[in-house]
């Protein structure tokens, strides 16, 4: 074949480029302004000193930091195995065609496609205490606790969980749709002939054999628990008090209201760290099932 | 996969997550529609005596809904555009040929499906600044002109092509672009379509760098443009106005997606490599 040889090479180049400009050199900022000290907004700090791991020992002696790692954890911690229980057991009951299931999947999944801003301010109507429905939805069930959730300190961050789970439970049902549609029925039918049933059925037989999407939901569900703060823009703006900050809020907080930028890359490392480590060890633990 | 739950009880337990589920966009939707002189009130929840459009003429009036649509539209587009041409180069080159170092090259690329762009907000914002593309359309549009994840998923389909059907061409003197454009895009056209849907939909619906990254209204998307509009003094607890201002920025894009639901869905679904 007489292609020229630089051909390949200036095909993939645009995409290096961009990824070079916007994801590569990035991490190494990042990587490296975290060792400095620069806040914009004080003389002394107005350029760069270097001030080793200074700013990651700040963050972890800083009270609010810390709340808003507990808040992401307990964000985290609720929000996806939420998420993952209710759109598997969606899953179960749409998976069959079946009247009005057409309906149902798509008032499940319609959240999906609105902005997470549209959706966390249709949320902010819905909670308002007096008019909003939810709390009329709640005293009707006998509840009689705090009005305001968005406002009160100790059920804002669930007001957030409860935004998200609205919005993202669709999106990952249709992964556990897909894979109950792929199931190899003949070995569910020879499990249930063997007398396994119900929960049994589900957790021994069906659960293994769509353990892929199991892992692949937990990841996108995880990294965009991380990547979505637009509901804390609209709802809490991280109050009150700090208590429904979430990380990447707080990102945003440090660099654009602090003027902080040795703090927000040092956040933006800890971000970071903590997608891959979540990443890596969901890649290991499912391969060490495959095997 | 046989369920066991009798259907009668199966379709009640669905009718009322539904019924859950839809409740919020359809009261906002409700809201939106009443006249702004009725005031709410308990157990008056739905709509009042009749249908009224002043909450949108008045949110219209209120922000510049008209300019934010097409700060979107060309946004969108623009990244829509690029990322197409770009990654089906790059994906023609990995799935075509063989070059030192493609390998190599393949994983670098990938590195960035593993680290959400979103994480890397300063640096880029830094970088945009240092570009002087602050406050422009470009500025918000040019980190995403390369992407790992539509190389990726163009690759995976051009592979399904036997390697022959190239090698074939490339002696009947096709040129490369020519291989490209009438052998290769043709066989991706169902991942093309994905693709643009699920771009579509990120951008779209994307908040936090377009906030970041603009300060106008001359350049705001429609996002950015609604938390915006909640915040404005005049607005307060005026939630008719509100709901009709968040209909204006949602329902658009949410009919066309009740138009292309098929197609859609399958957006979603490849978008959930990344």
């Amino acid at each position: 074949m007489r292609r020229p040889r630089i051909l390949p090479y200036l095909l993939v180049a645009p995409t290096l480029l961009f990824v070079a400009a916007f994801t590569l050199l990035p991490l190494g900022e990042v990587l490296v302004g975290s060792l400095f000290k620069q806040k914009l907004n004080i003389p002394r700090f107005r350029h760069p000193v270097f001030a080793g791991f200074g700013n990651f020992v700040d963050l972890f002696h800083d009270p609010e930091f810390l709340q808003v790692l507990a808040n992401t954890g307990i964000y985290v911690a609720v929000l996806i195995p939420l998420l993952l229980v209710a759109a598997l057991g969606l899953a179960f009951l749409l998976e069959e065609k079946r009247a009005g299931v057409g309906f149902f999947r798509l008032a499940m999944f319609h959240p999906t496609v609105l902005p997470m801003v549209s959706a966390a301010t249709i949320w902010m109507f819905f909670l308002t205490p007096g008019y909003g429905l939810w709390n009329q939805a709640l005293r009707f069930f006998g509840y009689a606790g705090p009005q305001n959730w968005i406002g009160n300190p100790s059920l804002a961050l669930f007001g957030l969980i409860l935004v998200a789970f609205w919005k993202n439970v669709g999106f990952l049902m249709l992964f556990f749709l897909a894979g109950l549609q792929n199931l190899d029925r003949s070995v569910v039918e020879a499990a249930r002939l063997d007398g396994a049933g119900g929960l049994k059925l589900v957790a021994k037989v069906i659960l293994p054999l769509i353990r892929r999407q199991t892992v692949f939901v937990t990841t996108i569900a995880f990294i965009g628990a991380f990547q979505t703060v637009d509901h804390v823009f609209v709802l809490t703006q991280g109050g009150p008090s700090g208590r429904s900050s979430l990380l990447l809020y707080y990102l945003w907080h440090m660099r654009f209201e602090r003027m902080d930028v040795g703090g927000s890359d040092a956040v933006t490392v800890i971000i970071i760290l903590a997608l891959l480590a979540f990443t890596v060890t969901n890649f290991l633990v499912s391969e060490q099932h495959e095997k | 996969m046989r369920n066991r739950l009798p259907s009668l009880a199966r379709f009640v337990i669905l009718a009322l997550l539904s019924a859950l589920m839809l409740a919020p966009l359809a009261w906002a939707l409700a809201a939106s529609l009443r006249p702004p002189s009725v005031p709410f009130a308990l157990g008056n929840v739905f709509f009042a005596s009749r249908l009224s459009l002043d909450n949108y003429a008045t949110a219209l009036s209120l922000a510049p809904f008209a300019r934010y649509y097409l700060n979107t539209i060309a946004q969108v587009g623009a990244i829509i555009g690029v990322q197409l041409i770009t990654a089906s180069l790059a994906a023609f080159a990995f799935a075509r040929y063989r070059f030192a170092g493609d390998k190599v090259l393949f994983t670098v690329i990938l590195l960035q499906m593993m680290i959400p762009t979103a994480a890397l907000l300063v640096p880029n914002f830094s970088t945009i600044r240092f570009l002087g593309l602050y406050n422009t359309i470009p500025g918000i549009a040019l980190p995403f002109f390369g992407s790992a994840f539509a190389t990726f998923l163009l690759r995976q389909s051009f592979l399904a092509l036997p390697r022959d059907m190239g090698d074939a061409a490339a002696i009947d003197g096709c040129r490369w672009d020519q291989e490209l454009r009438h052998i290769f895009l043709p066989t991706a056209k169902a991942s093309i379509v994905a693709l643009v849907l699920s771009i579509l939909s990120f951008h779209w619906n994307d908040f936090l760098w377009p906030l970041v990254i603009t300060q106008s209204d001359a350049v705001r998307p429609l996002t950015a443009g609604l938390v915006r509009f909640t915040q404005m003094g005049e607005i307060g607890a005026q939630w008719g106005l509100l709901s009709a201002a968040t209909m204006i920025v949602t329902l658009p894009l949410f009919v066309a997606f009740l138009v292309f639901q098929k197609q859609f869905v399958r957006g979603y679904l490849s978008s959930g490599i990344k």
